[in-house]
């Protein structure tokens, strides 16, 4: 959301919920909370199918266990009042969050939206640890990272901390969300070490189609993501929106056209990977931009990320999924591109870049981007090592080979049931499934 | 020259794969098949139906050798294979009658892998 909106809902003397804003929000609160499952299947592809349901499911879970969390205590350290670095426990258990008016929208919503954001946020470190992280520290991790780490980013960012006084520009999450993802994911990866079979055996994408359809979703929920972050229904998140329709388009041709000419093909899961690249480019600018400036940011940000994926290929870190080359590098990329796009022209509740001629701004997104970079990785890295002298993070070497969904799990994404034997509620009595019956049907009764 | 089956676990296939190419065993065909070895059947639960995995994801790979390569091949499988858990699998060794390289129509030893193997 931009700062000075956030300063005119504090400040406003005689609130009141506008019905247009509210429907608005309600619609966006619904955009992103479904990106989260796209997120789900945008990693699920890109596993292999032994882990495929555990890659889901360590986006599905943030769904349960971070939405609570951010509910009951969360929400009111990140943006209940209190001090430069934290928020208070003034709105812990949803006390006070009620239908009164918080900017021009019900508060009780508000709370509800910026709760998707700490969702994904947490899902989206999961990237960096798939395939061998035990689930079970994985979930007590993310919950732990949202009180100690999202809650106090998001309060000096958008919250009234210091970040936010310094005059940072983050429109909908380039410092709380993609880099503070992205950097928590490199310590987690390099904290956790490498999957057995890394750089060892080739790991290759299990359902690439799946990867589109999460490219695909995170987009259609990204509108919510930035358009949303305007907190009202005007022209702010038009022009939010517009820039999240145009930015990553502009990153996917350029990242195909890179594609192309460095490997000979024009490849789908490229082609995926800078559309979230190009949202996650485009988020801290969103409401800041012009449009041809959202243009430029998306193919200026493809070479940063698409650079460090191949770069991070070659090297003994195991960030699975290149959630620090895509977030974190893609997050800097983006927070640093908005201090020298912004324009007032634009936003006048913004400020100018670089280009308009205040070269300061660009310092003071620079301090934003150091701020979240070091405070990420240093939490993630005490959370980590806390957990992991209670219990052991990573999986055995025997564990990981046979995958993750049944360890875990105890289900297969892709079972076909046949040879398996029905255990019966009441005793030793089973029956051997009949082989065959659901693939092959009966061509008598058909 | 024999026919080795040899029935290895799926997450072991690249290990003796790599394991083979090190010993410089040429060609095999691998397919993916089901199968039990007497190992503890794994329970699985889908909303309140349970079962028992009788028969597990197995692979059977089929190399032809030479009489040279055949104690290398085994002894290739045997420790890349191997976890020390019920259900590892199983070699077999079996006497063939004849074998043609289709391409060329070369006959028994020739159509295999070659007959001197380089020691290990």
């Amino acid at each position: 959301m931009t700062q000075p909106a956030l300063l005119l809902l504090l400040q406003d003397a005689a609130p009141a919920v506008v019905p247009a804003d509210t429907a608005w929000m309600l619609v966006s609160t619904a955009l992103v909370l479904l990106m989260t499952p796209a997120l789900a299947f945008f990693y699920g592809g890109l596993v292999r199918t032994k882990n495929a349901l555990n890659t889901m499911m360590m986006s599905f879970v943030a769904l349960g266990a971070v939405g609570l969390v951010w509910a009951l205590v969360a929400y009111s350290l990140a943006f209940s009042d209190g001090g430069a670095w934290i928020g208070g426990f003034g709105n812990a258990m949803l006390a006070g969050v009620g239908l009164e008016a918080k900017g021009t929208i019900p508060h009780l919503l508000f709370m509800a939206y910026q709760g998707t954001f700490a969702i994904i946020t947490a899902a989206l470190i999961s990237g960096a640890v798939v395939e061998r992280m035990r689930f079970g520290p994985y979930v007590a991790f993310i919950v732990l990272w949202t009180l100690l780490v999202y809650a106090p980013v998001a309060h000096w960012v958008w919250g009234g901390g210091w970040l936010m006084t310094k005059g940072v520009l983050d429109f909908a999450g380039g410092t709380v969300v993609h880099i503070n993802a992205g950097l928590s994911a490199l310590v987690a990866a390099t904290v956790l070490g490498a999957r057995k079979d890394h750089g060892r055996q080739a790991i290759l994408p299990h359902n690439v189609p799946f990867v589109l359809l999460g490219a695909g979703l995170l987009w259609f929920g990204w509108f919510g993501f930035n358009g949303g972050s305007a907190l009202t229904a005007g022209e702010l998140a038009s022009l939010a929106f517009t820039n999240t329709f145009l930015a990553p388009m502009a990153t996917l041709v350029v990242w195909v056209l890179l594609d192309y000419f460095r490997t000979g093909h024009a490849t789908a899961v490229g082609g995926a990977t800078g559309i979230v690249v190009g949202l996650v480019a485009i988020t801290p600018a969103a409401g800041f931009i012009s449009p041809l400036s959202a243009i430029a940011l998306g193919a200026i940000a493809t070479f940063p990320s698409y650079f460090a994926i191949a770069y991070r290929s070659r090297t003994r870190l195991d960030d699975s999924l290149d959630v620090f080359a895509g977030h974190g590098v893609g997050g800097i990329t983006g927070a640093l591109l908005t201090g020298v796009f912004a324009s007032k022209a634009w936003n006048s509740a913004g400020n100018d870049g670089l280009l308009a001629g205040n070269a300061a701004q660009l310092g003071v997104q620079g301090l934003g981007v150091l701020s979240s970079v070091v405070y990420s990785s240093v939490m993630t890295f005490v959370i980590l090592k806390a957990l992991s002298a209670v219990t052991s993070l990573k999986a055995s070497t025997r564990i990981e080979g046979l995958g993750m969904d049944v360890t875990q799990h105890g289900e297969e994404a892709y079972g076909s049931g046949e040879g398996s034997i029905l255990v019966l509620p009441s005793d030793d009595a089973v029956t051997v499934a009949a082989p065959g019956v659901a693939s092959f049907p009966n061509p008598a009764t058909r | 020259m024999k026919l080795i089956i040899a029935i290895v676990r799926p997450e072991k296939l690249n290990d003796v794969l790599e394991a083979l190419y090190r010993a410089e065993v040429r060609g095999l065909t691998a397919s993916r098949v089901m199968g039990h070895g007497g190992e503890t059947e794994r329970v699985e639960n889908y909303r309140g139906t349970s079962v028992k995995v009788g028969l597990q994801e197995k692979v059977r790979l089929e190399i032809g050798v030479s009489e040279g390569f055949v104690d290398v091949t085994v002894k290739a499988i045997l420790a890349s294979a191997r976890t020390g858990e019920v259900g590892d699998g199983k070699v077999f060794v079996l006497d063939v009658d004849q074998v043609r390289r289709i391409r060329t129509g070369e006959r028994d030893e020739a159509a295999v892998t070659p007959a001197v193997p380089t020691e290990v």
